[in-house]
């Protein structure tokens, strides 16, 4: 039933491969490009439901890329990269990557990563009420309750959470988190991120200190998962 | 050691050191002469000389040995304060004097010099000998897994049709836990070579340790371990400013350290507390605790146990030392009663104590 279709920009053979194999498997219907330019045009004449580029591009640097993409194109693009420096993904997420991953990568994390882009991208006004195991949001309300009982959230802690729900599975960045909740001005203020991201975890997960909600990406941000 | 370290004091200071010595020894030997004879003086300047000889080079020596011949006539050989001797005996004593300085100078740089060349030719010994260890430890420890990896995919490939149902799950489980180790090892070597490039520089960001705590033992856990690994983090911990990818590397190489070499079912605590603005953590095991005599060893690039088991490269640990070194702290090995190993790390850096005010 799924049937998205999935452009890959890669200059890997054995990657552009491995993702063929494990995307048409579960259903989606694979493109490919070995070069920026051949993933560029294609895009254009066929515009896919998601983009997976990969950073190290022979003929273009991926960045450049992604820029260039989001110009126009406003369905998920998820990076690929064996770059694993910070700046790296923060400077994609900021230039409007959806996601990241880091070859290598298991297959089951791809799987899941691409599953919450597409819901994401298809869901543009998240519906009022959303529920996740024990955990339900009332997004018109500005209520949480944990197992049926209600949760007493500042009006901080909620407006941080709502905003993960709002982005569920898409990571968020330190950066973005702090100027979406705080402003503009706090954009380094990452104590306070961390402070409220403890106290949140105290309130809503079921052991703070293994978060299956509310899960970090080191350096980089936070990301919010339904543990289903 | 004196050798090098001397290299770098130049050579207009070696001169003006020498003739501070002399100067000194001179006048010592000057308020002496009423207790022993001139002849004695020749003695103490001539030791002077093999002194000097010892630490500096050619040139300052040869002068010190001149600069003390004339000191001597001049100063101590009667008739005093003149360049003239009195006797036939001193002229020759004077004359030997000066001989048996400027041999000595020579002989002694000589000796030197055979000394650096063969402290050379030991440490490019060790240089080859250490390259050798990293090159046998290192292509074991990437070869075992790429075997693995290349012989469990041709079972696949060509034996397909005679594998069970569970060979084939085997095979794929081998190829997987493979390459997760493959991985790791680059990982370590990705590490060591920025450790090594010496452009590491702690990027920090306010980190809250439970969390960088969890999040290494998560990964730890992911791997079906048998060992029990209790925490203990102080309650009141502020956030501490530190590099997190380092900090958390760091925890990852001692918990899997510890997980890898005690035995099954042993226990392994992680405590953490603040000292003012030092972090301290400390990863204790109920192990069997490190050889005595290895335990300075144990943080050097490459260095293995000598009964380790297979599996290893040596560089797990000297990355926690490099990195912790990085971040301006320390770590220390001890072995514990009755038996284990506590590595202790101490690392400073700014703390918060933000707490909001909202209701």
């Amino acid at each position: 039933m799924n049937k998205a279709a999935i452009l890959i920009i890669d200059d890997e053979a054995q990657i552009r491969k491995l993702l063929e194999i494990t995307l048409q498997s579960n259903d989606y219907v694979v493109n490919k490009a070995a070069t920026a330019k051949e993933g560029l045009i294609f895009a254009a004449s066929h515009p896919p439901d998601m983009i997976i580029l990969d950073l190290g591009l022979p003929d273009e640097d991926g960045h450049s890329v992604l820029k260039k993409l989001r110009e126009w194109y406003t369905n998920p693009i998820m990076i690929l990269s064996v770059q694993s420096s910070e700046e790296d993904i923060i400077r994609a997420l900021d230039n409007g990557a959806n996601d990241y991953l880091i070859k290598p990568f298991r297959t089951g994390e791809l799987l899941a990563r691409i599953r919450s882009a597409l819901r994401t991208a298809a869901t543009e006004d998240s519906p009022p009420v959303v529920t996740y195991n024990d955990l339900e949001i009332d997004l018109m309300a500005r209520t949480v309750k944990k197992n049926h009982e209600p949760v007493k959230l500042t009006a901080t802690e909620y407006t941080l959470l709502a905003l993960f729900v709002k982005n569920e599975g898409m990571v968020l960045t330190h950066h973005y988190l702090l100027r979406e909740v705080w402003g503009p001005g706090y954009i380094n203020q990452s104590q306070y991120l961390r402070v409220f991201i403890a106290q949140l975890r105290k309130k809503i997960e079921n052991d703070p200190n293994r978060p299956e909600y509310i899960v970090t990406e080191s350096g980089v941000g936070y990301r919010f998962v339904n543990p289903g | 050691m004196a050798g090098l370290f001397i290299n770098k004091i130049s050579k207009t200071r070696q001169y003006l050191i020498s003739m501070l010595a002399v100067g000194a020894v001179a006048a010592v030997c000057y308020f002496l002469t009423p207790l022993v004879g001139y002849k004695v003086v020749g003695f103490i300047l001539l030791l002077t000389v093999s002194l000097i000889a010892v630490i500096f080079d050619i040139l300052p020596v040869l002068f010190t040995a001149l600069l003390t011949s004339l000191t001597w006539d001049f100063f101590f050989i009667p008739p005093h304060f003149t360049l003239r001797v009195s006797t036939a005996d001193d002229g020759i004593l004077l004359a030997m004097y000066f001989v048996i300085a400027m041999v000595n100078a020579v002989l002694t740089f000589k000796i030197r010099q055979v000394e650096k060349a063969s402290r050379q030719k030991e440490e490019k010994a060790n240089t080859i000998k250490l390259y050798n260890t990293l090159l046998n430890s290192l292509s074991h420890e990437l070869r075992t897994p790429i075997a693995t990896i290349v012989g469990a995919a041709d079972n696949l490939q060509i034996n397909s049709s005679k594998l069970t149902a569970q060979n084939r799950h085997d095979l794929v489980t081998e190829i997987s836990k493979a390459s997760f180790r493959l991985n790791q090892q680059v990982e370590n070597l990705l590490n060591m070579s920025r450790l090594e490039s010496g452009f590491i520089k702690p990027k920090n960001d306010w980190c809250d340790i439970n969390e960088v705590v969890y999040k290494v033992i998560k990964a730890i856990e992911e791997n079906k371990i048998s060992q029990k690994i209790t925490v203990n983090i102080n309650p009141d911990i502020p956030l501490f400013s530190l590099d997190k990818g380092m900090l958390e590397q760091v925890i990852y190489n001692l918990l899997n350290n510890a997980v890898l070499y005690t035995p099954p079912d042993s226990k392994i605590d992680i405590m953490a507390m603040a000292y003012s603005n030092v972090l301290q953590i400390i990863i204790e095991d109920n192990g069997n605790g490190f050889p005595q005599g290895e335990v300075e060893n144990v943080f050097d690039k490459f260095y293995r146990l000598k009964d380790a088991r297979a599996g290893g490269t040596g560089l797990g640990l000297s990355i926690v030392k490099g990195f912790t070194e990085a971040m301006g702290g320390s770590v220390l090995l001890k072995n514990v009663l009755p038996t284990g190993a506590r590595f202790t790390l101490n690392i400073p850096g700014e703390t918060s104590y933000f707490k909001p005010q909202e209701k």
